[in-house]
């Protein structure tokens, strides 16, 4: 294991660690975080980094915990569509291993060639599929964690069918860190469908509510639909992705729905991607709240992309700074004409301190309680969650 | 007891509190008859307030409860505590929204399962998960026990399918555990808890839309060996049905007995293969099924509604239907992955002769979940013995080979203690730390799940010897 000085390039939202730690084995894993308990050490995770400033910046970091080193599969049972794999491996390299055997982890990932198995997990974002399949959750049968005091556990197992003791997985998955560490994971996969087709097609804003709801009541079955709009105003493109043995004729009949439009089979350039994010605003809604959250998004000023059926969109200000009192603002109006709507706004990425980045969370005494027991220090990633957990 | 019963009075009406020993009996045991123990009271709140109100007196007098749904739990999960309080949630049974256009449906804990897709069959959605027991069984309880049924190789359990939860905690908060909101995923953590970290109060579920085709295959085969390879071949082509199920020569001579099924004759095992989405998907994947499936000497196509009906008719008596072949049997519940079924099933059936006790196999083959049905005779000395020996050497053959305890029935009381060969001590230390945060007092049905569970304020595991890292000389670096 290698353990070195931090540098500048090593700061996690702007805090500087002290060292970087870059283990090679979950026992080494193991070893770096006994080793920080004992000496009350801070500790932030990372994977490739591509989104170490998401969340508030750690009150403290001492050691950066770098998984680049664990990065192999263990085991691809391609014959069960399951894969156990190390925290570090790429999205990409996962991918690219799993195609081999005519499979895939049904996730989309922007970034991945940086974006790794234990980061995607981490942040527990979605992209546009999760419509038809879920979320990163949904797809994790079993977990490895290493928790702050060394322990190492595992929960769930390599079959999809399981229902033994709590399920930790879920628990580590959109955690950013704060509770310990995801060394190994173990995913249920899907069969690379036979063919995939996009629709295209420039839509009225005003008629978006109701072609989605056609979307998801349609027999057609779509795996997915994103909205780009680049610019407030502008009229947004709509795109949506039929997958399977009959994914032509599939197409055909959604473009009905979407009132015409292209049929093609690749992705717009902007399929699930996002030009930057220096501010960053996730936008979560029932499918009932669409029309507001547009309406919303749309006074906000902000870029929106993301996808209309699964309820999650992202919305951000590409090249354009927004000083903190003018972002809060904005993100205040933005939350009380979404929750109004049964949604919810988190800000991703802000490069200010004093932004309220969850709004409200239900159930946080609980979460603290959580916390407590896992990580008593609070030496994992210690404020960089919700309620400052 | 008697005067935690006057202080339950005190919040409920007299006839939402059952003292009475012989009404008590009622309640004695879930679908799991042989743990039996009589409550110490029984309550049948009808509102979240007034469970949390009964929760939050067995904290004051440090009383255990135990929530139950149906009782229909084969795990003992609902197994009363004599020294505490039980609490039904039969009277909460409304459908408290529909919202189509949403998707979801809001419901009280004790809304069966079929309940939610009769209310929006008609609209054409439905409810995904399906277990076999969704006539009777309560939403609460799937919460519980992360319920699925033969549709979930396609479309997965309750978790994937229950949006938000109104829970009453283990010290009596009403507490909303959303999936929405951000933070930690506690409603996954919830989700298969089986009644250890409170009480579900209110439960939105997500609705699927009804696919516009259905096809349902039955296909025979001399032998088990063949079916299980058909099973590695659809799946091997890419195909994922909605369901594919498996009955050996033993369950189809039962399901035989009981429902005249008529499935073909002489077959060693039975598939039954159900396909479903967009029609011009399903036509498809039809044909490459037909020819996937040449090697079966009989295959029936279901054409319409009565034909599938007729070809699951025999699948979904198995259960009962083994009470036609043997005086007494237990139903085993364990997973394997797909690919070890093959050795799986041998070995069961070498383990089955050696202690000659004959064991029926039905199962749900796309995702690996047996279900023996360990038959013996419970008038002849031993064979009850026998038969425990056999169902458990049929749950360490699937941990060894990678697979579960159990599917879908849960740990209960009845396997907690083989949760040690499935977990180490440090994994259900570690799921202890989610317990103690839930539930310091452990009052929310204790003695489940869990074989020992230490007191939430012990420090698991202290640490002895130096540290590698120090030994390495690699600490120093600190
Ligand atoms: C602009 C943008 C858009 C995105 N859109 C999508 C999308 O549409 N769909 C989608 O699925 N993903 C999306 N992502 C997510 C992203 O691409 C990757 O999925 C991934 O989350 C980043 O992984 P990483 O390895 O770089 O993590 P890092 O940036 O290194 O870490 C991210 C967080 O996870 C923690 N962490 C990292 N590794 C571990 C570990 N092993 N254990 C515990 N905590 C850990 C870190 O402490 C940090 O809080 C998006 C990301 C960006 C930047
Ligand atoms: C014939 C038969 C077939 C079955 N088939 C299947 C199947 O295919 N798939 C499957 O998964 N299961 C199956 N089961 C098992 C059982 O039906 C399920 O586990 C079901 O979810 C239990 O629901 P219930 O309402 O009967 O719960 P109960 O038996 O009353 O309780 C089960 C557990 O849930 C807890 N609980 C109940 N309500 C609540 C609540 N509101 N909040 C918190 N905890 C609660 C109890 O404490 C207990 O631990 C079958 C059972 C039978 C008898």
């Amino acid at each position: 294991m290698t353990v070195r000085q931090a540098d500048a390039g090593d700061a996690v939202g702007g805090v500087l660690p002290r060292w970087v730690a870059l283990p090679e084995s979950v026992e080494e894993v193991a070893a770096v975080l006994r080793a920080c308990a004992g000496r009350d050490l801070a500790v932030v995770p990372a994977g490739g980094g591509t989104k170490l400033h998401w969340g508030p910046p750690p009150e403290r970091c001492d050691v950066l915990l770098d998984l680049c080193c664990l990065n192999e599969i263990l085991e691809h049972a391609a014959g069960d569509l399951v894969v156990r794999a190390q925290a570090g491996v790429t999205m990409g390299a996962l991918a690219a291993a799993l195609a081999g055997e005519g499979q895939e982890l049904a996730v989309d990932v922007p970034f991945p060639e940086g974006a790794t198995v234990g980061g995607t997990l981490a942040t527990a974002t979605a992209g546009p599929r999760a419509f038809r399949y879920g979320t990163p959750r949904d797809l994790l049968i079993g977990v490895t964690v290493v928790l702050p005091d060394g322990t190492v556990a595992r929960s769930g197992g390599k079959v999809v069918k399981n229902v033994a003791g709590y399920d930790l997985g879920k628990l580590f998955t959109g955690s950013y860190g704060t509770l310990g560490v995801i060394a190994e994971a173990t995913f249920r996969l899907h069969p690379l469908p036979a063919a995939r087709r996009w629709v295209r097609a420039e839509v009225d804003a005003a008629d978006l509510p109701a072609i989605a709801a056609a979307l998801a009541a349609s027999q057609a079955e779509p795996s997915a639909a994103e909205v780009d709009r680049p610019e407030p105003g502008a009229r947004p493109v709509l795109a949506v992705l039929a997958e399977g043995a009959a994914a032509e004729s599939r197409a055909a009949e959604l473009r009905e729905l979407v009132g015409g439009g292209e049929i093609s089979d690749a992705p717009p350039p902007w399929w699930g991607l996002i030009s930057g994010d220096e501010v960053l605003v996730e936008v979560r809604f029932p499918a009932t709240g669409l029309a507001a959250v547009l309406e919303a998004a749309e006074r906000s000023g902000l870029a929106l992309r993301g996808s209309v059926l699964s309820g999650r969109v992202l919305l951000e200000s590409p090249g354009r700074d927004a000083d903190e009192p003018a972002l809060a603002g904005t993100v205040a109006e933005l939350r009380r004409r979404v929750e109004a709507a049964g949604g919810r706004v988190n800000v991703l990425a802000a490069p200010h301190t004093g932004l309220d980045r969850w709004g409200r969370v239900s159930a946080l005494p609980l979460m603290r309680r959580v916390k407590e027991r896992f990580d008593p220090g609070r030496r994992m990633s210690p404020g960089r969650f919700v309620g400052g957990i | 007891m008697e005067t935690l019963t006057a202080a339950l009075l005190s919040v409920l009406p007299r006839d939402s509190v059952i003292t009475d020993p012989v009404r008590l009996r009622t309640y004695e045991c879930d679908g799991l008859t042989y743990h039996r123990a009589t409550p110490g009271v029984v309550v049948l709140p009808a509102t979240a307030e007034q469970v949390a109100r009964v929760v939050r007196l067995c904290n004051d007098f440090g009383v255990p409860f135990v929530a139950r749904g149906a009782g229909t739990g084969l795990s003992g999960g609902a197994l009363p505590r004599e020294d505490g309080v039980l609490i039904v949630t039969s009277k909460m049974r409304a459908i408290l929204e529909i919202d189509l256009p949403g998707r979801r449906a809001v419901v009280e804990p004790g809304v069966t399962n079929l309940a939610i897709t009769e209310a929006v069959r008609e609209q054409g959605y439905y409810y995904a998960p399906d277990p076999s027991s969704q006539q009777v069984c309560s939403i609460g309880g799937n919460v519980a026990e992360n319920s699925g049924g033969a549709h979930c190789l396609k479309y997965g359990f309750t978790v994937n399918h229950v949006e938000a939860c109104e829970i009453v905690t283990p010290d009596g908060d009403l507490v909303t555990l959303d999936r929405m909101d951000p933070g930690y995923d506690l409603l996954g953590a919830f989700v298969g808890s089986e009644g250890t970290l409170g009480i579900a109060t209110k439960v939105t579920v997500r609705l699927s839309r009804t696919p516009e085709a259905v096809t349902t295959v039955l296909a025979a085969y001399e032998s088990i060996e063949q079916g299980g390879q058909a099973v590695s071949a659809i799946i091997g082509a890419g195909i994922v049905p909605a369901a594919i199920e498996m009955m050996d020569a033993l369950a189809i001579e039962a399901a035989e007995a009981a429902v005249a099924c008529s499935y073909p004759a002489g077959a060693g095992a039975v598939l039954i293969v159900e396909l479903d989405g967009p029609a011009a998907e399903v036509e498809r994947q039809f044909a490459q099924l037909r020819e996937i499936c040449a090697g079966a000497f009989e295959l029936r196509v279901a054409a319409d509604t009565a034909e599938r009906a007729a070809i699951w008719k025999g699948r979904k008596s198995a259960f009962a239907a083994v009470g036609r072949i043997s005086p007494a049997y237990i139903v085993q519940d364990g997973v394997v992955p797909r690919t070890a079924l093959p050795g799986v099933l041998a070995a069961i059936d070498r383990i089955s002769a050696e202690h000659g006790i004959r064991v029926a196999n039905v199962f749900h083959a796309g995702d690996g979940n047996l279900h023996p049905l360990v038959l013996f005779d419970d008038a002849e000395p031993g064979a009850g013995e026998r038969a425990e020996v056999v169902s458990g050497a049929i749950l360490d053959l699937c941990v060894e080979h990678g697979g579960s305890i159990t599917g879908e029935h849960g740990v209960g009381v009845d396997k907690a203690r083989y949760m040690p060969r499935m977990f180490s001590e440090t994994d259900l230390d570690t799921m202890q730390l989610v317990r103690c945060a839930f539930d310091p007092d452990g009052l929310a049905n204790p003695g489940k799940v869990f074989p020992t569970p230490r007191l939430c304020g012990e420090v698991p595991g202290v640490r002895k010897g130096v540290h590698p890292l120090v030994e390495s000389g690699k600490a120093e670096q600190f």
